[in-house]
């Protein structure tokens, strides 16, 4: 009896002083290591990406910017001295992963910021994590969602331009030069309705009519059936698609209308990730796109443009160095870029060190002071305002003409011709 | 567009997607009525020859190369699965059911680890434009059409008139009394699994041209495949080819006249009605 007794103490004590040991070895050790980090170590920079899903060739282009400007900032010193590290996460381009992504960063990685969302579903439902974990979420989307004042004060758009803010700019030049009776192909979610929504509001406004509005569901991969539907007296076919079926939409776009085509107004996402001198896109000769940054290399372009380029690994035709078929995503990536370097400024003007409150109050009130960036390295596609109260970035847009396969810049639009009567002023909300 | 202008688009649309689906579902339709499992992987199978198909034509340059090389190599693919999962699991339907919902997965990411994200254009062999008085529309799509049909045909009489059509049809009706004659039956298993997934390659290979390689491309198929297979009746080819036409032509009518989304609906309707009403589906045998 006395000695069953015994051996179950000592069992039970062997096991505490197990556990004890363990919880001893295991548990305080990274919490230590990761407080003494924070406050010497590197900055760590939560990337949500979509490396899976139909955001996958963004993606794989946000990472290649991303990894390019921050070799680039550690090379120069990193971020107040700190170097910068990237904790990338993939998020499927799935609304609901996303979220789960913006926590894993947050909570389980305990990064500083997190950075680099695009698609508008995406960035809509992951925002409101970020508000709630109160970490600063900087996206790379387009999107008005940032600008409309419906995310929250943590949310920033300071790298990427957003959808009524292009369309804004390039309306009038469309009504024009090329007609005023317009009909849109738009994707059939948040970011494609910011088009429906705003170019119709501009073009109406400027006495242009919007003939008919043809929504096409995100995961659509024929679209030969849509075309019917666009009137005959249709001057302006304007459209906007994502996803990989952008090619085969376009194609078939060529197939219905062949000479008999109105004019051709089409955003470079329709585009993006794909070479023009694909086959059956022949007949987008003479057609323009929209562009944020002009995909095909110019004799004229500024060095630091050049410089951009090299960086990245893309050639004179917006493809990567090591792979001429794999096209980049021009006229977005940049976004990545420019983001790294706004969190750089703002990390160093706020004395921003670790996590917390007070220092993420004063991140979010020094990047709501900035108001404008210049151009240069840090911001290649040109210069840019910023508005505080919308969180929101502005900047200049390209109308591009396709000619010998190839995008040639025609028109550059100056940054007040995209600037609209903001709505919203996250600077109200508390922190 | 008048109206007559529509429909004939309609007609159009719906014969060429009929015929390519009918191809895909064909060999979803021959797995199960042979084997009894759901394969979850067919779709991954015509992804898998579209990726094949851009490879080939990239690297060799010849789309008609492709056009053989990618169904040998996807049926390959599909007996080694056989082979090293379903065998080994015993063709439990349960079991077999996730077992493809991993291979599923594997083959998506290991296309998207090697081949990466990308749409991938491959030129097609023959390319011009019909101008209709109206629209233009694609040649190319035409002869997919007319390549699917004779597929479908020489599917027809492999399994009506061969040795090996025999031994399959032999196996649908009783594995084991087929056994008892001296059917290799687990031979036969294989070789349907393998014919299936060369269906869905075949397929996938056409379409290329036409909608680019995509590693998520397959989902699509898929599921229009399980409508049709639902549909038709499982295991029945005669049910499969039929409803395939119901969906492709109903899809092009609505989708060109009303809208596509509705398109979308009256075929998921359709098969909640047939399941409803009939739940063996229109042409599928009472299985015991």
């Amino acid at each position: 009896m006395s000695q069953d007794g015994a051996a179950t103490i000592s069992r039970r004590r062997f096991l505490q002083a197990g556990a004890t040991a363990a919880l001893g070895a295991h548990l305080p050790g990274p919490w230590v290591g990761r407080a003494a980090a924070q406050a010497e170590g590197p900055l760590r920079l939560g990337f949500q990406v979509h490396r899976t899903g139909i955001g996958a060739v963004y993606g794989r282009w946000y990472e290649r910017a991303t990894t390019a400007a921050v070799k680039l900032i550690n090379e120069k010193g990193g971020i107040g001295g700190r170097p910068v590290e990237i904790v990338a996460e993939d998020d499927g381009t799935d609304p609901k992963r996303g979220a789960e992504v913006v926590e894993k960063l947050a909570v389980q990685h305990k990064v500083d910021f997190i950075f680099g969302t695009l698609f508008s579903h995406v960035v809509i439902a992951s925002a409101p994590r970020a508000g709630e974990l109160k970490i600063p979420y900087i996206v790379v989307s387009e999107g008005y969602h940032v600008a409309s004042g419906r995310l929250n004060r943590y949310v920033f758009q300071p790298g990427i331009t957003d959808v009524r803010a292009q369309v804004t700019a390039v309306a009038p030049w469309i009504l024009k030069n090329l007609g005023k009776k317009v009909t849109l192909i738009f994707p059939d979610y948040a970011f494609g309705h910011d088009h429906r929504d705003f170019f119709s509001r501009v073009a109406t406004a400027q006495g242009g009519t919007i003939r008919a509005l043809l929504p096409i569901p995100p995961t659509e991969t024929s679209f030969t059936k849509y075309f019917p539907r666009v009137p005959a007296d249709t001057e302006v076919l304007y459209h906007v698609m994502v996803g990989p079926g952008v090619l085969t939409f376009v194609k078939e776009m060529g197939e219905h209308f062949g000479a008999r085509r109105p004019q051709i107004f089409g955003f470079i996402d329709s585009l993006e990730g794909v070479d023009l001198a694909s086959a059956g896109l022949e007949f987008l000769e003479g057609t323009y796109f929209w562009e944020a940054f002009p995909r095909y290399a110019a004799a004229t372009m500024p060095q630091h443009v050049r410089f951009y380029r090299e960086r990245v690994g893309v050639n004179a035709n917006g493809a990567s160095v090591n792979d001429p078929r794999d096209v980049s995503t021009f006229s977005h990536m940049f976004g990545c870029w420019e983001t790294l370097f706004v969190i750089k400024r703002a990390v160093e003007q706020s004395g921003y060190k670790k996590p917390g409150a007070a220092a993420y109050r004063a991140f979010i009130e020094t990047l709501e002071g900035f108001q404008s960036f210049p151009e240069g390295t840090e911001h290649p596609q040109g210069p840019k305002r910023f508005v505080g109260r919308l969180h929101q970035v502005f900047g200049q847009q390209v109308v591009s003409k396709v000619e010998k396969r190839r995008l040639t810049v025609i028109h550059r639009t100056a940054i007040e011709d995209s600037m609209y009567a903001p709505e919203a002023d996250y600077t109200k909300q508390p922190l | 567009m008048s109206l007559g202008a529509h429909l004939f688009l309609a007609l159009l649309e719906g014969t060429v997607g009929a015929l390519v689906l009918a191809l895909t579902a064909l060999g979803l339709s021959l797995v199960f009525g042979v084997m009894r499992i759901v394969n979850v992987a067919h779709g991954a199978f015509f992804m898998l020859g579209a990726i094949v198909t851009w490879y080939v034509s990239t690297l060799l340059g010849s789309f008609l190369l492709a056009l053989v090389v990618a169904p040998l190599v996807v049926a390959a693919v599909a007996v080694v699965a056989d082979r090293l999962v379903l065998r080994p699991i015993g063709y439990e339907p349960e079991s077999t059911i996730v077992a493809t919902i991993g291979l599923l997965y594997i083959l998506e990411q290991v296309v998207l680890m090697v081949y990466g994200p990308y749409a991938r254009p491959v030129t097609a062999p023959i390319y011009f434009r019909v101008d209709f008085p109206w629209f233009g529309y694609s040649g190319y799509k035409l002869i997919v059409g007319v390549i699917a049909a004779i597929l479908l045909v020489a599917t027809w009489i492999a399994l009506a008139r061969t040795k090996l059509g025999l031994y399959m049809r032999a196996t649908q009706q009783d594995p084991e009394i087929a056994q008892a004659f001296a059917v290799p039956v687990g031979r036969v298993y294989t070789t349907a699994f393998g014919a299936g997934a060369g269906l869905a390659a075949v397929a996938g290979a056409l379409i290329v041209p036409i909608q680019q390689a995509h590693y998520l491309m397959g989902l699509d198929a898929l599921l229009l495949s399980f409508v049709v297979v639902i549909l038709g009746g499982l295991g029945s080819l005669r049910g499969t080819l039929v409803a395939a036409f119901v969906v492709g032509l109903s899809d092009g009518a609505v989708s060109v006249l009303f809208s596509p989304t509705l398109a979308k609906i009256v075929a998921t309707l359709l098969v909640g009605l047939v399941l409803a009403v009939r739940g063996r589906g229109l042409f599928g045998e009472e299985i015991a």
